[in-house]
C-alpha cells in the first residue's frame, strides 16, 4: 500500500480496530480464561479477568467424566474421513470439468451447487429413515457418507477453480512431449494440484468439523462428534461454566487455528469463486 | 481438441460425484414428497395411508407455522442487516493502515470457526444468563436490573448470536472484494476532488456491490437453516417464540414422530429456498462465463 497516512491517523485507526477485535474476540477469550478458573471463580462477582488462581483440573475432569476424546477421535474420524473419500471422488471430476470442458461442464457445475441449496431439514425425515433402517444411527460410517455428500458440490467447485487456473498450455506441451494420461497425471498436473487439493482440504475438515446439524439429529452417544457432545451441556446441573469452557477450548482450538490459515481458500471455497 | 477418446475419460472420471449427488438429492427429496401424503405416524408403524393434502392443510393452518416462518424471516434478515451493515463498516476500517492490521484480523474472523453449539452454550450461559452471565454484572455494576435475555428477547438474543457467528464471514468477504479495487481509481477519485462520504457512495460501495449480494445470497441459504443455536439455548421456546421453520421441521418429525406433517414442512422449506437459490445459482453462472 502506497497510500500515505500521518501517524496520527494511523494510531486512531489503530486503536479503533483493536477495541472492536477485542470485542468481537471477547466471547472465545473468555472461554479459554474461565476454563483454567476454578467452578467458584467461573462465577464469582466481580469476575477476574486475569488474577484468579489457575488451574488444569477443569481439562483432567471433562476427560475423566465423560471420555472426551472418544469425542474427539470421533470428530477427527468424520471430518478427516468424510474429506478423504470427498477427494477421491471430486478430483477426477473437477479435473475432467477444467480440463475436457464440454458443453454442459457449466450446468453441470450449476447442478451440482444447486443440491448445496437443499435445506437439510427437507431430506431429514427420509434420511432418518434410511439410517434406522440401516443400522447407520448412531455409527461413525453413516456421518462420514451424509457429511461427504453435503460437501461434496464445495469440493468439485472449490478445485475446479483452482485447476482452472493451471495453464493447459504445459498439459499440451507434455502431450507433445509423449506423455501418457497417466504420465500427464502424475508428473505435471499433481504437482500443480497440490495446493489447491491441500486448500479443498482444510476447507471442508473445518466445515465437517463445525457441522451441526446432522450430526445432532443422526448420533446420540457412541458416535457423538464434538459438537453433540458439547449440546449435552445444555440441560446440566450445578456448577459447571469451567467445565463447559475447558471443553468448548478444546473442541474449537484446533479448528480455530487451521481456520486462521485458511481465510483465503475460505473466501474461495464459500463463495463458489464469485468472489476471489 | 478434445478426442472421443478423453471425452469419454472425462466422463468417467465425473460419473461418481455425479451419480452420487444425483442419488442424494433424487432419493430422499422423493421419499419427502412421497410421505408428505401419507398419514404416517412412527410411532404407529404399519398404519400409513394415503392423506392427500391433508398434511399441508394442517402444517399452513398451524399457528405454529406462522410463527415459524415470521421468526424464519425476522431472524434471516435481522442477521442479514446487522453482518453486511457491520461488515462493511469493518472491511473499511480493516483496510486503512494500522498497526497489527493481521492480527485484529484474525481476531475479527476467529468466531467463524467456532461450532455453533459452543457459541451459543457460551454465549447462553457464560455472558446472557441474568444470574452468572458477564452481562448481568454488567448491568448490576451500572445500576440496572439485569435481563434474562434468553426468555425475554429469545429470538433477537439468537439473532445476535447467530450475528456474531456470521459477521467475520461477511467481514472477509467485503474485505477480500474491497482490496482488489484498483489504487489508481480511489486516487483519481481523490485527485479530482471526491471527499471521502463521495468515494464511498460513487467508488467504493458500486465496487463492492457484488460481493455485498453473495455474502446477502449465501448467508441466507445458510440462515434459513439455522438449528443448533436454537436448539442448545431455547429448544423454540418459550411457546414458539423462538421456533424457526427449520426446528418446527425437527420437531415435528424426532419429537412427535409425525413423518407425514414433518414431510410437508420439510417441501415447504425446499420452495422457500429454490427461491433464493435460483437466484444465487443465475449469479454465480454469470461469473462463470467471464
Amino acid at each position: 500500500m502506497a497510500r500515505q497516512v500521518s501517524t496520527q491517523k494511523k494510531v486512531a485507526y489503530t486503536a479503533i480496530a483493536w477495541i472492536i477485535g477485542l470485542i468481537i474476540f471477547f466471547p472465545i477469550l473468555w472461554t479459554v480464561l474461565t476454563s483454567f478458573k476454578t467452578e467458584g471463580e467461573a462465577i464469582a462477582t466481580p469476575p477476574s479477568f486475569l488474577f484468579f488462581h489457575w488451574t488444569l483440573e477443569n481439562y483432567v475432569e471433562v476427560q475423566a467424566r465423560s471420555d472426551y476424546f472418544h469425542h474427539f477421535w470421533n470428530s477427527v474420524a468424520i471430518s478427516f474421513g468424510s474429506t478423504l473419500f470427498g477427494l477421491i471422488v471430486s478430483v477426477p471430476a473437477a479435473w475432467a470439468m477444467a480440463f475436457s470442458p464440454t458443453k454442459r461442464t457449466k450446468d453441470v457445475l450449476l447442478w451440482m451447487l444447486s443440491t448445496k441449496m437443499l435445506p437439510a431439514v427437507g431430506v431429514l425425515v427420509p434420511i432418518y429413515i434410511i439410517f434406522r433402517d440401516f443400522g447407520l444411527l448412531d455409527t461413525r460410517i453413516g456421518l462420514i457418507v451424509v457429511m461427504m455428500l453435503i460437501n461434496l458440490p464445495i469440493m468439485v467447485w472449490m478445485l475446479y477453480t483452482y485447476f482452472k487456473e493451471i495453464p493447459g498450455e504445459i498439459l499440451e506441451a507434455a502431450r507433445m512431449d509423449g506423455a501418457t494420461l497417466g504420465k500427464e497425471l502424475i508428473y505435471v498436473l499433481t504437482p500443480m494440484a497440490i495446493p489447491g487439493i491441500a486448500s479443498t482440504l482444510l476447507l471442508n475438515v473445518i466445515l465437517s468439523w463445525n457441522e451441526a446439524f446432522w450430526t445432532l439429529n443422526l448420533t446420540a452417544s457412541k458416535a457423538a462428534p464434538l459438537t453433540a457432545f458439547i449440546a449435552s451441556y445444555s440441560s446440566p446441573e450445578g456448577l459447571f461454566y469451567a467445565k463447559l469452557s475447558a471443553a468448548s477450548t478444546m473442541a474449537i482450538a484446533p479448528i480455530v487455528i487451521l481456520g486462521w490459515f485458511s481465510q483465503k481458500q475460505l473466501v474461495r471455497g464459500l463463495t463458489f469463486g464469485a468472489v476471489k | 481438441m478434445a478426442t472421443t477418446h478423453t471425452r469419454n475419460a472425462a466422463r468417467l472420471m465425473m460419473a461418481p460425484s455425479v451419480i452420487m449427488l444425483l442419488l442424494w438429492m433424487l432419493v430422499p427429496l422423493s421419499m419427502t414428497l412421497y410421505f408428505s401424503f401419507l398419514r404416517y405416524n412412527l410411532l404407529m408403524p404399519g398404519t400409513e395411508s394415503f392423506a392427500g393434502f391433508m398434511n399441508y392443510r394442517f402444517f399452513l393452518t398451524d399457528p405454529a407455522f406462522f410463527q415459524a416462518i415470521g421468526n424464519t424471516l425476522i431472524l434471516v434478515g435481522g442477521v442479514l442487516f446487522a453482518t453486511v451493515v457491520g461488515g462493511i463498516g469493518l472491511a473499511l476500517l480493516l483496510d486503512q493502515p494500522m498497526f497489527g492490521q493481521g492480527i485484529v484480523r484474525i481476531l475479527v474472523i476467529a468466531p467463524f470457526f467456532v461450532m455453533p453449539t459452543v457459541s451459543a452454550l457460551v454465549w447462553k450461559n457464560m455472558l446472557m444468563n441474568p444470574v452468572n452471565g458477564l452481562f448481568a454484572w454488567v448491568a448490576n455494576t451500572l445500576g440496572f436490573q439485569p435481563i434474562d435475555f434468553l426468555s425475554s428477547f429469545p429470538l433477537s438474543s439468537i439473532s445476535v448470536i447467530i450475528a456474531w457467528e456470521w459477521l467475520p464471514f461477511a467481514t472477509l468477504i467485503l474485505l477480500t472484494s474491497l482490496q482488489s479495487l484498483s489504487e489508481e481509481q480511489r486516487e483519481a477519485a481523490e485527485m479530482d476532488g471526491a471527499n471521502a462520504f463521495a468515494r464511498l457512495i460513487y467508488i467504493i460501495l458500486p465496487h463492492m456491490a457484488r460481493a455485498i449480494t453473495v455474502v446477502i445470497l449465501i448467508e441466507t441459504i445458510f440462515l434459513l437453516s439455522v438449528f443448533a443455536e436454537i436448539l442448545v439455548t431455547t429448544n423454540g421456546g418459550p411457546g414458539t417464540q423462538s421456533t424457526n421453520l427449520t426446528y418446527l421441521v425437527y420437531m415435528q418429525a424426532l419429537l412427535q414422530f409425525d413423518v407425514g406433517g414433518a414431510s410437508a414442512g420439510g417441501i415447504v422449506a425446499v420452495i422457500l429456498a429454490n427461491i433464493v437459490a435460483i437466484f444465487l445459482i443465475r449469479m454465480i453462472g454469470k461469473n462463470l462465463e467471464d
